[in-house]
């Protein structure tokens, strides 16, 4: 016991100096004239820290509920890219219906030692460990690296048909790389939605990616030609229905060259050999 | 530090009636958006739905008082040379607290606001009433300036936010109110007022309406026109 008294005395008195110490220290700063050398250096070191403190106390302490927002506004983006999207919708529980799975983007084969619920394919295409630096003159979708393995989101009904694939794609446009989904019908080849849930393009222009009339466009528009090769693209103006190969293009965005560009180009780099072809080769057989 | 906040909160009493003008005059007699034109950028920006311009109000309610507040309680220690740095880094640090607090609790109205909550930095009222007020002024009084003139901004943003989604989209909060054509009703919306320029003109008529009101904020003219030569006066 007196042992510990001790300690204690001894740990407040070492408090009691600091403390003495820290008042000296601002009673010397208060009494310094305001625009003295010392001061103004003490002032600005001062109001960093505590601002400093301020702001990441809050980053910190509001992380947890901001990823949640997060990982709930990507739920809602894909069961919007398959259309089963409306207001009020209880998101975790139609989210369900979705098996999620990992994909080798290099053999097509599932990965099953990976936990898909909390592999993030955007930090992965960040680690050297989990990605790899696409060669340049392959790299159509300017993203510069692409992650080893991806999420893929399979949507099945009640007795477990499958009934759409829901592949993450992403690809620079003019300002910024876009972040989506693409969802195909359970052929592998006839697309059902389109959207992007991060995207920093024109506001009104470019920005125009996430307007609901034009993606609905895309519905029925087909990938791939008879060779197998990805010829989905964005073309200037309107597309004419009756044109031939009309299924294989989607009206650009007017006065948004670049970022149509982008679009076209993430379909072909992520629906292509170093993207998901492997993978939906395999799992849709030669049904296409 | 604490002695330091509790001597500069102690140095003032406080008495309502001395700090009501403080609140009250920046409604209407001095409104920071109608009067000072500060401000304007993000109420053409953020006004064309109800819910943003309500979220935008919180903001930079919440921003300006606190920012006031602090630079208030500090201000007879700021070199003059850093006087500036000093209240953009108060007033950054507030405004990312209030971007985080945002991106937590409503994440999809933070994503619509997008850059501009982070653009309260640059907005002309928060670092006017620092400058103006907070600089000369003790806490408690600077705490009520800056409520009052986050409220100014706030009632002028919800004017405007309701105009324009009544009748650009013939909703409030979402709500329809007024029916539209393409649902099957009469109203034909007026695409023009979901256009930031809606925003100038709304202004412009409300600033003219509250001068008829209180002809006193009308400006003298800075210059007269003088009779042309050999014209009788």
């Amino acid at each position: 016991m007196p042992e510990n008294t001790q300690t204690s005395a001894g740990f407040s008195e070492t408090w009691q100096q600091w403390k003495a110490r820290a008042k000296a220290y601002f009673d010397k700063l208060r009494a310094l004239p305001n625009d003295s050398f010392e001061k103004t250096l003490a002032v600005a070191f001062w109001v960093c820290m505590a601002c400093a403190v301020v702001v990441s106390f809050a980053a910190v302490a509001l992380k947890p509920l901001q990823e949640a927002n997060k990982a709930a506004d990507m739920k809602r983006n894909i069961l919007e890219v398959v259309g089963l999207w409306e207001e009020g919708l209880d998101v975790d529980e139609a989210f369900k219906r979705f098996e999620i799975k990992v994909v080798d983007l290099a053999t097509g084969e599932f990965v099953e030692d990976i936990d898909p619920e909390t592999y993030d394919m955007r930090q992965a295409a960040k680690d050297p460990d989990l990605s790899e630096p696409i060669p340049r003159e392959r790299d159509v979708a300017q993203i510069k690296r692409k992650p080893k393995y991806a999420t893929v989101y399979l949507l099945r009904d009640d007795s477990g048909e499958l009934q759409a694939i829901v592949l993450p794609v992403s690809g620079y446009g003019l300002w910024s790389t876009m972040y989506g989904f693409l969802a195909l019908e359970p052929d592998c080849n006839t697309v059902i939605g389109i959207n992007f849930y991060d995207q920093g393009e024109t506001p009104g222009l470019g920005g125009e990616v996430v307007n609901p009339e034009w993606r609905a466009l895309w519905r029925g528009k087909k990938v791939y030609d008879e060779n197998g090769t990805p010829v989905l693209r964005l073309v200037k103006g309107t597309v004419d229905p009756k044109q031939p190969g009309a299924e294989y293009m989607v009206d650009g965005l007017a006065g948004a060259t670049l970022t149509s560009n982008g679009v076209s180009n993430l379909i072909r780099f992520w629906l292509g050999e170093d993207g998901y072809k492997p993978f939906l080769d395999k799992f849709c057989g030669g049904a296409r | 530090m604490s002695d330091e906040i509790q001597a500069a909160v102690e140095e003032e009493e406080f008495d309502f009636e001395k700090v009501k003008p403080v609140l009250v005059e920046p409604l209407v007699d001095n409104n920071p958006i109608i009067l000072q034109v500060l401000g304007i950028c993000s109420a053409l920006a953020v006004t064309s739905q109800l819910s943003t311009a309500l979220i935008m109000s919180i903001a930079l309610t919440s921003v300006v008082t606190a920012s006031n507040t602090a630079i208030a309680v500090i201000r007879n220690h700021i070199p003059a040379s850093i006087r500036i740095i000093v209240q953009m880094t108060i007033i950054a640090s507030l405004v990312i607290v209030v971007d985080q607090i945002l991106k937590a609790v409503a994440y999809d109205i933070s994503k619509q606001l997008s850059v501009f909550v982070g653009l309260i930095i640059t907005n002309c009222i928060v670092m006017g009433r620092a400058e103006a007020f907070a600089m000369q002024n003790p806490p408690l009084a600077s705490f009520f300036d800056g409520l009052g003139n986050g409220l100014g901004y706030s009632l002028i943003l919800i004017a405007v936010a309701v105009v324009r989604e009544l009748f650009g989209s013939g909703s409030l909060l979402g709500v329809e109110i007024l029916p539209l054509v393409k649902n099957g009703g009469w109203y034909e919306p007026n695409g023009l007022l979901l256009l930031p320029p809606s925003a100038f003109f709304i202004i412009g008529l409300l600033i003219w309406a509250v001068r008829t009101w209180k002809p006193k904020q009308v400006e003298a003219p800075e210059f007269r026109i003088l009779p042309a030569h050999g014209e009788v006066a």
